[in-house]
């Protein structure tokens, strides 16, 4: 059939479409930056390549003047270190009571409202409160990290417990499973590429909540570098460290989805 | 297929265009004459009366009398402000001498302040925790926030005690956040700025170590525009010299309108009279066009040294700069500190002048 839905484009096509929009949008700072410059070759906002150029050599390659160390390094393995520590606490944190909140009815009646109610709650608004508990070192910035992505992955995990067929439990009952060998055998070994998903969406939240933690009170870290930038308006280093945490976020998206094919292969057989 | 092609060719080729448009749009203003102006102002003590202004048809009463339209926009964001304004957006904005030259004139934008309205008379200041000397500083990590005028006055305070950065550690902090970091045990030294600071030294264990007291004439709080704007303008810059003369005629009035007065701006700002008294003690306003006008003609050259190498030496003059000398700043008579052929911030007493002789 001739329709719109039904025509494929070949691979060459396919490529070619998915530059376009990139395309594009360089092409479009490249006028705009263009047009700015010609009328103050200082301009800040839209800076040219060149000086982009100069930006990321200075950041990324050059030990910075004042403290000999490469700005880019330091500040990539801090936040790493920050986003890493806040996922992995979360993930666990998740794992556990996304499992025993979907199987258990007993924890389902005590944490579900709580969990639930506890997901609504913006954590930026808290952030007095997660100070003074926490105060402002690297430990407010993992929680900061971990409480703002940890409700969503036990809700979703508690769900998707939830959706596990009721045939399968009862028939490992009928075997003579324990609920502690339920939970081993059957449960975790299926819930464990679902949390790899639910970590996966959350790690956009991770970043955001990282940077925010960062910009709050820092002296290191990707979002630290852009906020203490943007007080003078230094287009020429925020630029280039979007697109640098762009790509470590799309990096680690795919990193987990390559291990959770690897790990977990059974998932894919069939298709 | 090929039809296919085709039209999703042109599709991207006018969301293409749309982009391009939309990135036209933050094209630099052309100075021109023209008849709308825009001005940018936060919250501090020293520019509650240009709020005041706004709100009380003070601005609209100069605006009609020179047939033109003035908006102050309020910014939550400092420094957003600031960064408009270096962007085209804005006319004008209310800043500090220090950001005026570190992001619109390093960023190549000819700014010239127009009006001092004050400077910082105690306003910022350096607070230990349980120590009551400048000295004990060192080894701490300060919470500040960075490239700020927090972060000159420390660079300032230890230069005098012949201490320097290095001897602590500096943590960019928030200022939204300043009086919630203080409450945490692990934070031990602070700068920052009124309300702030009054705020903190309710504490019992909160010492007041240094202050801007002690570097008087160093931190300006001034209206910054557009060199070219004002140049196009005049009436522009007339109608803000009157409205700002204005307001501070009737705020320093000493009669019942001024206290009125004061207490609409303590009010604007999150507090009360007596708390915006407070705040006006650790500022040196400058009331009169008289007393801007002698405050240029004083050591204004010396002043402008100091932030000029404090900002070079934290990189913020641009990556071009071989020296605090980089930009230069043309002084209200006309003589120039620094690169006589790189001059992008001035100061003016032309309007202030006009004030001062009755004839805006």
């Amino acid at each position: 059939m001739r329709r719109l839905i039904n025509r494929q484009p070949d691979v060459v096509v396919r490529f070619g479409l998915m530059l376009i929009p990139f395309i594009a949008v360089v092409i479009a700072y490249m006028i705009a930056s263009e047009a700015r410059l010609s009328a103050n070759p200082n301009d800040k906002l839209l800076p040219g390549w060149s000086t982009i150029a100069a930006a990321i050599e200075r950041m990324a390659f050059l030990p910075d003047q004042r403290t000999g160390s490469y700005l880019l390094l330091q500040d990539t393995i801090s936040s790493l270190t920050r986003l890493g520590i806040g996922v992995a606490v979360a993930t666990l944190i998740g794992g556990i009571f996304g499992v025993l909140q979907g199987l258990i009815p007993y924890f389902r009646a005590t944490f579900s409202a709580f969990t639930g109610v506890l997901s609504m709650i913006p954590p930026l608004a808290v952030l007095p409160i997660l100070f003074i508990v926490f105060g402002l070192g690297e430990l407010a910035k993992v929680v900061l990290v971990a409480v703002g992505i940890a409700p969503f992955i036990i809700r979703d995990l508690a769900l998707r417990t939830e959706e596990i067929p009721h045939e399968e439990i009862i028939k490992a009952q009928t075997l003579g499973a324990s609920t502690w060998q339920i939970i081993l055998r059957i449960v975790v070994p299926q819930m464990l590429p679902r949390l790899i998903d639910g970590v996966r969406l959350s790690l956009g939240a991770a970043w955001l909540f990282l940077i925010a933690a960062e910009a709050i009170a820092s002296d290191s870290g990707l979002g630290y570098r852009i906020f203490l930038m943007r007080r003078y308006l230094a287009m020429d280093v925020i630029l280039p460290y979007v697109a640098w945490i762009t790509l470590l976020a799309f990096t680690l998206d795919f990193a987990l989805r390559l291990f959770q094919r690897i790990a977990f292969r059974w998932m894919y057989r069939g298709n | 297929m090929t039809s296919f092609r085709l039209s999703s060719l042109r599709t991207f080729a006018a969301a293409l265009v749309a982009t391009a448009l939309a990135f036209t749009a933050l094209s630099p203003a052309h100075a021109e004459a023209k008849k709308d102006f825009k001005v940018g102002w936060s919250i501090y003590v020293g520019w509650m009366p240009w709020g005041y202004a706004m709100d009380h048809g003070i601005v609209k009463k100069w605006a009609d009398k020179y047939d033109i339209n003035i908006e102050l926009v309020q910014f939550n964001d400092y420094i957003e402000g600031i960064n408009q304004f270096t962007a085209g957006a804005y006319d004008g904005v209310m800043a500090t001498n220090m950001d005026a030259l570190a992001i619109p004139s390093a960023g190549g934008v000819d700014s010239t302040i127009l009006v001092i309205g004050d400077y910082s008379d105690g306003n910022d200041a350096i607070i230990l925790k349980g120590k009551d000397k400048l000295e004990d500083i060192k080894g701490q990590k300060v919470n500040l926030v960075e490239l700020s005028v927090s972060h000159y006055v420390l660079a300032r305070a230890l230069e005098n005690i012949g201490m320097s950065e290095k001897d602590v550690t500096v943590v960019n902090t928030s200022d939204a956040d300043m009086i919630a970091a203080y409450a945490t045990p692990d934070v031990t030294a602070m700068v920052t700025w009124n309300p702030m600071v009054a705020e903190i030294l309710k504490e019992k264990d909160a010492y007041n170590v240094y202050d801007s007291k002690k570097l008087p004439g160093e931190i300006q709080d001034s209206l910054v525009v557009n060199t070219q704007t004002m140049k196009d303008n005049p009436a522009f810059a007339k109608a803000m010299t009157g409205i700002w003369y204005e307001t501070m005629a009737l705020m320093s009035g000493g009669d019942a309108a001024a206290e009125a007065a004061k207490a609409a701006m303590g009010e604007a700002s999150g507090t009360d009279l007596a708390g915006y008294e407070e705040q006006l003690a650790a500022t040196k306003m400058f009331y009169t066009p008289e007393g801007y006008i002698g405050f240029t003609e004083g050591n204004l050259a010396e002043l402008t040294q100091f932030v000029s190498k404090f900002l070079f030496d934290h990189g913020l003059l641009g990556q071009d700069a071989t020296s605090p000398d980089y930009i230069g700043i043309e002084l209200a008579d006309g003589t120039v500190v620094g690169n006589a052929d790189n001059v992008l911030l001035r100061y003016t007493t032309e309007y202030a002048k006009m004030a001062a002789e009755g004839k805006l």
